[in-house]
Parts: structure tokens; C-alpha cells; sequence
């Protein structure tokens, strides 16, 4: 399937040495975006021989760039990543219906891209028309992944089941969605074989389970599957005799009363699953029913407990059996006590989550703390990755567990009180976080927590030169620090700030650095809507939008979000949103 | 029969001509007086609690906190989107939770609507937020709530869904994050006619 192509016949006769044809077979080789970028900017001859050559776009803000300027530039796509709304979007900083909706761009990728294969989305807005658009109109749709979308229901995903013959991935992550019920997993044509990733763990409802045991069992390529909740273990049982070739799965709900004959079928079937490389779900798994994984964690690299209330003792004794861990997340649930049994057991460790349990209860006093990290820290020297939700931390702590692990790519310390100090010496955290930027060389994310001065800023930004993202939240004394951060950290991509005290001032030392970055949000700081026009005018590639309500007076910019585009401002803006 | 005053009061139903704030068909809890002080107090603190849980204040409350940090006050505003956990994660935590804890006692509030004959109740911990217990409220009782905005209440109906707070007063369900109004919902009202309009209007 030779793409058409117009030459330029002055650079072919000097690139006569070496074909496009070989120059774009060599680079459709290439599979970092990164790289690519790199490559056309090289002449225009690799320009247009990587252009030819791209089948899959990455795209880390959808409003960078137009879906018309990607399909001009980019012919052939098969595959496309979209992200949309803002991080802070998680944590409903971001009112509804802001944006990001897909419809657009699949309006343009029909006409363009009719041969598109893989829709990869997050945080993006999906509607059920849409679903049923995308199913209707590419027939050789393979691969639809939404991580934290909103916007559709159980009924796109019944088209997308119903319509799409050669369907081998649907991964329905964390969204808020409607559950209208189970009967889109009924959808699938009877002949219907190609499926190989199939995720519903986020979904409520009941599904027929009669109609998952026939898809489970006809889709023999099936490697990943995510069950919901409601699953059963004996339903568990049966669909595992028939996928033992599963490399990841996510359970649904470990609790049941079993006979001893259910029992030592379900040990058995998970005996059988040899390849299984990643478990999840778990739901209210307890010491009682555990152990009947014990037979498939021996190549266990990513053990996910984080729906699951763990003690201690109970995780230990799971842990044991599972020498080969590479990413565990956990619940707090666990204590320090948990984290000490990880040390002892994990030696290959390399990233940890330690979600809290009861975030939201202050009276709650478990959970994990400083010496649960330190002990992780002396047992897993590989550590690369970490996020661990604490109440209470030292300075101290944070040296010592970077020195044991320098290695640290990405460091997310959130200590759930606001602008909490040392416990232990009541000082700022500011030495915790220069000791992480100090030591970890090779750090690329970063967020930080407790109460810290500008000091923790100058900190970042004379020592953290490979920082790419970072999150601040109730944190700094002054323009000062966030200054600190935009001039020192040459790859700074993503800057997350809320509620601190940075104003325009601050805002404005960023002016020659945000068409370098993909965007800045900042949210509940000082910065006025002033500062936001002077930035809107020194610099109109950027779009420069303050989101307004009733509640901030008339001067504040109570949210901001800054970004660089090609497509100018926003078309689809909601009347909440200004850009300026 | 009766001696004296007390039961000469009981006839005469001095209560239900009192004049006393609050809805009607409320009864304040108004028996000991050394009790108003507390309640006034307590109001206070929720008022300004939801004050600092409006999206738009949390700077204040930053600030504020920044400041008591030594101090560790009892009630602490709940700021909106902190601690940063996914909507999504907030909904199974809270599954996980009352089902390894307790599998027997939920939330259970009474749900009582305007002219229907006898009250309902619901389980809180069943429902993952606002929208989801709306819908649920709505097929219960085969109504129609309307839109919510901050600055209109429910437009577009006759209803406005209210619940009695900790303290005894009467809000307007949605304006508070919903792990907050799961904690301190006791009782939950559909309000009908020119009362709701009342309620949601009122600034």
C-alpha cells in the first residue's frame, strides 16, 4: 500500500544517494515520538519521509493542535493518544463540561484516517454517540482504551461490542461513567473470537455471565482480562479454566464462602495460570482466600491491592510467595508494619503506591508513616518509582531514604495534612525535598507536600535538571519560588500549582519558558486576570485561559491554565472559560 | 387530672404558637439552654466550614491552615480535591470500607417527600455521588429534580431535595462535597410547591 507522493526534485537528485523510500523504511522503524520529533527536524527531505512513515501520534494535550493539522500532516495513522482535561481534573478542580470532547476529532479521522485502528484517550469526554460513531465508521477498529474519560454510558460501549468485528482491546479504566447496566458484554457477535484485552473492573453492574464465560472461552488469544466487582469466585473459577493463558488479571469480589471442593478448584485454576505476570481487583480479599493465588504469583511482577484492606500479617504472608515484584500498590491499610514485610520480601522492587484508606477522616490515626518508607527504602534498592500518601513525616526520613535509593525517576510525597511541618523537629520539609533533588539525578517527576518555604523551590531549581512534572499544592512563601523552579529546570514540561502564594510576578518570569513546556495550571494563587493579559499578549502562541465563577471577585484568576498551541484559542470554550 | 400549670399549659399548646426560627415542621432542640451556646458555636464553625468548602475560598482556608498548623483544631475544613485521590478511587474506597468494616450497618436515612403518605430510606453508602442518588431519588418517588447551579439551586422543577444537617438545619443537597454531606445528612426532604423555589432562590 504505496502512499502517493509528490517529490521535490531539487532535494531528491542531492538525496539521489539514498531513497525516500529506504529513508522512510528505516524510520518507520523509529518508535519513540520522541525521537520522530527529533528526526524532522532534521531537513525537510526526513521531515516528509517521517511524516509518510508515522502510524501512530501521540497527542499530550488535545488542544495544541487541530485533528485537521495531524491528518494533513500525518497520512497515514493508525493508532492515536489523546489527552484532554487537566490533572487536577481527578480531583474535580475542573467544573463539567469544559471540554475535550472526541467527537471532533473523530468527525475528521473518519474522512481521513477511514483505516484508523487503536483510540487511545484520557481524560478526555466521550459521548455514547460518539462510541457509536467510532464503531460505525472505521471498520478496521482494533483498540479502544479510556482512561478517566466521562461522558458515555454502558450503551456506546454495547455499540462498540456489537459492531466492531475485529475488536481486540477494550480497556475501560476509572471513568465516570453510567452504568446502565451489564447487557453491553452480551453484544458481542457469537462468532466474535479476536478479543485480547478486555477490561471492565471499573463498571457496577452484572453482567451475563454466561455470555463471558462463551467470550472467554472462544477468544483464544485472550491475555488480559479485568472482571468487575460482581464477579464470584466460583464465576472466577471457571472463567480461569478457560484463560490459563492469561497474562494479567483482575479479579472481582474475594469473598464468598466456598466448600473445600470450590476451593481446591479455584487453587487449582490458578495454578494453571503460569504466564500471569499482573493481578489486580481482590475486592474484601481476606487471609481465608488468599492463599488460593499462591500458585500463580511465583512470576508475579505487579501485585495491585489497592481495593483490597490488607493487614499487615495478611500481605506478609502473600508477599512470601511472590519474589519476583516489581510494582506493588497497596492501602495504607497495611501500616508501617506491611511496608517493614515488603522490605523483607521484595528485594526487586521498583515502584511502590501506598494508597490511604480513609483520606477523608481526620480522627483516622493508622495509616503509614516515615518509618514504613525508610524500611521499603533499606529492603528495595531498586526503587525507581514511588507514591506513598502519609500523615506524618521528617526531614531526616526523606535523606536517609534517598541516599538508599538514589535512583528515583518519580517521587510523590503527599502528607495528607495541608502544610504540615517536621513532626519531629516542627521545621519546613524544605530539606526533605532538596535532599530528593540532591541525590536523585535522574528524577523526572516530583510532587511535593508539608509545609515548605521558597527554599524547597530554589532547591528544584538549581538541582533537579531532568525534572519534567511537577505538582505543588499549599506550598511556598513568594513569587520568588516558583520563579526558582521556571529558570532552573531546563525540561520542565507540566507545572501543577494550587493554592499557593505565587502571583503574577511569578507568573511572568515563566515568559520565556512556557512554549518549551506543555502547559502550567495554576489554581487558588494570587495571580490576577492583569497578569494573565500581559501574558496573553507577550505571548500569543499560547493560549492563556482563566476559568471563572460567580465566587472569585473581579480582579482574581482563580484558575489559570496555560498551554501552548498551534490551533489558537479554544472554539469550544464553555462560557466559564475565558481565554484571553 | 392535671395539678396546677403544667398540664393547664399542655392544653392550651403553647408550643405550637411559639414563635421560634426554623421550618416549619422542625422542632429545634431547644430543651437546655446551656445546650444554644454549643449549637450557636457549632453553627458557626459549620458556617464557615462551608464557607472554606466552596471551591472558590480554599485560599483562605490554605492560608488559614498554613497559620494553625501547630495547633490541631478539631473540626478541619474539607478542602475541595484535596487530598489528591481520584473521584473514581474516592468511590470504591468507600465500598471497600463498609464492606470490610461493617457488612451491617450503612447509612440509613429516611427520605420523606412532600404529599406522598408514607417516608422511605436509603442507604448513603450505596450511591457513588450527587448524580447517582438524585436518579435514585427520582425513580423512588417518580419525580423530576432539576438542574443544579450553585447560584440557582434545582431549576427546572417544582422539587428541590433538602436534608437536616448535624446541627438541625435544613440545606439543599449538592452544595457541600459528597463525603461531607454522607457524614452529616440525618434525614432527607423533598420539598415541593413554593417552599423549594424558596430554598433554592435564596442567595
Amino acid at each position: 500500500m504505496d502512499p502517493k507522493k509528490s517529490r521535490d526534485s531539487a532535494e531528491s537528485a542531492r538525496a539521489a544517494q539514498f531513497p525516500d523510500e529506504v529513508l522512510e523504511r528505516v524510520l518507520s522503524l523509529l518508535a519513540s515520538h520522541k525521537d520522530r520529533s527529533a528526526v524532522s527536524l532534521v531537513s525537510k527531505t526526513w521531515y516528509n519521509a517521517e511524516r509518510w512513515s508515522r502510524t501512530r501520534v501521540f497527542i499530550g494535550n488535545c488542544y495544541s493542535v487541530t485533528p485537521e493539522i495531524v491528518a494533513r500532516r500525518f497520512p497515514n495513522i493508525r493508532s492515536v493518544t489523546l489527552k484532554g482535561k487537566p490533572r487536577f481534573s481527578d480531583f474535580n478542580l475542573v467544573p463539567q463540561n469544559w471540554g475535550a470532547d472526541i467527537q471532533s476529532w473523530l468527525a475528521v479521522f473518519a474522512e481521513r484516517y477511514p483505516s484508523l485502528e487503536e483510540l487511545r484517550l484520557k481524560r478526555m469526554t466521550v459521548t455514547d454517540e460518539s462510541l457509536k460513531f467510532l464503531a460505525l465508521k472505521f471498520q478496521n477498529f482494533r483498540a479502544l482504551s479510556l482512561m478517566s474519560c466521562d461522558g458515555f454510558s454502558t450503551n456506546g460501549l454495547a455499540a462498540i461490542a456489537a459492531r466492531c468485528r475485529n475488536l481486540t482491546e477494550l480497556d475501560i479504566q476509572e471513568n465516570g461513567i453510567d452504568d446502565n447496566s451489564g447487557d453491553w458484554l452480551s453484544c458481542f457477535p457469537e462468532n466474535f473470537v479476536s478479543l485480547e484485552v478486555l477490561n471492565f473492573a471499573s463498571l457496577s453492574s452484572d453482567v451475563d455471565f454466561d455470555a463471558l464465560e462463551r467470550l472467554v472461552s472462544r477468544c483464544n488469544s485472550l491475555k488480559v482480562l479485568r472482571v468487575n466487582r460482581t464477579i464470584t469466585l466460583d464465576q472466577l473459577q471457571r472463567l480461569l479454566v478457560r484463560a490459563p493463558r492469561l497474562t494479567e488479571l483482575g479479579t472481582g469480589s474475594f469473598l464468598q464462602d466456598l466448600n473445600a471442593h470450590q476451593y481446591s478448584e479455584l487453587e487449582r485454576a490458578f495454578g494453571g495460570c503460569k504466564n500471569l505476570h499482573t493481578l489486580s481487583g481482590l475486592h474484601d480479599a481476606t487471609a481465608l482466600y488468599l492463599p488460593v493465588l499462591y500458585l500463580a504469583c511465583a512470576n508475579l511482577t505487579f501485585l495491585n491491592l489497592n481495593d483490597t484492606a490488607l493487614q499487615d500479617e495478611e500481605l506478609a504472608k502473600v508477599l512470601v510467595h511472590c519474589p519476583r515484584l516489581q510494582r506493588l500498590w497497596v492501602l495504607d491499610t497495611v501500616g508501617d508494619e506491611g511496608l517493614e514485610a515488603v522490605a523483607l520480601n521484595c528485594p526487586l522492587l521498583e515502584e511502590l503506591r501506598v494508597f490511604p484508606a480513609n483520606p477523608f477522616d481526620e480522627e483516622v490515626n493508622h495509616g503509614v508513616s516515615e518509618s514504613g518508607f525508610l524500611a521499603v527504602s533499606y529492603g528495595c534498592r531498586r526503587l525507581r518509582y514511588v507514591l506513598y500518601f502519609c500523615r506524618q513525616m521528617t526531614n531526616a526520613a526523606v535523606a536517609t531514604i534517598v541516599q538508599n535509593c538514589p535512583d528515583f525517576t518519580h517521587f510523590r510525597l503527599c502528607i495528607m495534612n495541608p502544610g504540615q511541618p517536621d513532626y519531629v523537629t516542627n521545621e519546613p520539609m524544605d530539606e526533605a525535598f532538596g535532599a530528593v533533588v540532591k541525590t536523585c539525578t535522574k528524577l523526572q517527576r516530583l510532587a511535593v507536600s508539608g509545609l515548605l518555604t521558597d527554599l524547597t523551590f530554589e532547591y528544584i531549581g538549581r538541582y533537579a535538571k531532568n525534572l519534567e512534572t511537577l505538582s505543588v499544592a499549599f506550598a511556598g512563601s513568594s513569587d520568588w519560588g516558583m520563579q526558582c523552579v521556571l529558570e532552573g529546570c531546563p525540561k520542565l514540561r507540566k507545572l501543577e500549582i494550587r493554592d499557593c502564594p505565587f502571583g503574577n510576578a511569578a507568573l511572568l518570569s515563566g515568559l520565556e519558558k512556557y512554549e518549551s513546556m506543555r502547559s502550567l495550571w495554576m489554581s487558588a494563587c494570587k495571580v490576577t486576570m492583569n497578569g494573565c493579559e500581559v501574558l496573553a499578549r507577550e505571548r500569543p502562541r499560547l493560549n492563556v485561559e482563566v476559568m471563572k465563577d460567580e465566587e472569585s471577585s473581579d480582579g482574581q484568576a482563580y484558575k489559570v491554565y496555560v498551554y501552548r498551541t498551534v490551533a489558537g484559542p479554544r472554539r469550544d470554550a464553555p462560557p466559564f472559560v475565558f481565554t484571553l | 387530672m392535671g395539678s396546677g400549670g403544667g398540664g393547664y399549659e399542655k392544653d392550651l399548646n403553647l408550643e405550637a404558637t411559639e414563635l421560634r426560627l426554623g421550618l416549619p415542621g422542625t422542632t429545634s432542640s431547644t430543651a437546655a439552654t446551656d445546650q444554644e451556646p454549643e449549637a450557636r458555636h457549632a453553627r458557626n464553625n459549620k458556617r464557615s466550614l462551608v464557607d472554606r468548602c466552596e471551591e472558590e475560598a480554599s485560599k483562605d482556608a490554605s492560608r488559614a491552615l498554613q497559620k494553625d498548623h501547630d495547633s490541631a483544631p478539631s473540626s478541619k475544613a474539607q478542602i475541595v480535591g484535596w487530598p489528591p485521590i481520584r473521584s473514581y478511587r474516592k468511590n470504591s474506597l468507600q465500598a471497600t470500607k463498609t464492606e470490610t468494616e461493617t457488612s451491617l450497618t450503612g447509612i440509613y436515612v429516611k427520605v420523606s417527600m412532600d404529599g406522598a403518605p408514607y417516608l422511605r430510606k436509603i442507604d448513603l453508602n450505596v450511591y457513588k455521588g450527587y448524580s447517582d442518588l438524585l436518579k435514585a431519588l427520582e425513580n423512588m418517588f417518580k419525580f423530576t429534580i432539576g438542574d443544579y447551579s450553585e447560584r440557582e439551586g434545582y431549576k427546572g422543577s417544582e422539587f428541590a431535595p433538602t436534608y437536616e444537617d448535624k446541627d438541625g438545619d435544613w440545606m439543599l443537597v449538592g452544595d457541600v462535597p459528597w463525603e461531607m454531606f454522607m457524614t452529616s445528612c440525618k434525614r432527607l426532604r423533598i420539598m415541593r410547591g413554593s417552599e423549594a423555589r424558596g430554598l433554592g432562590c435564596a442567595v
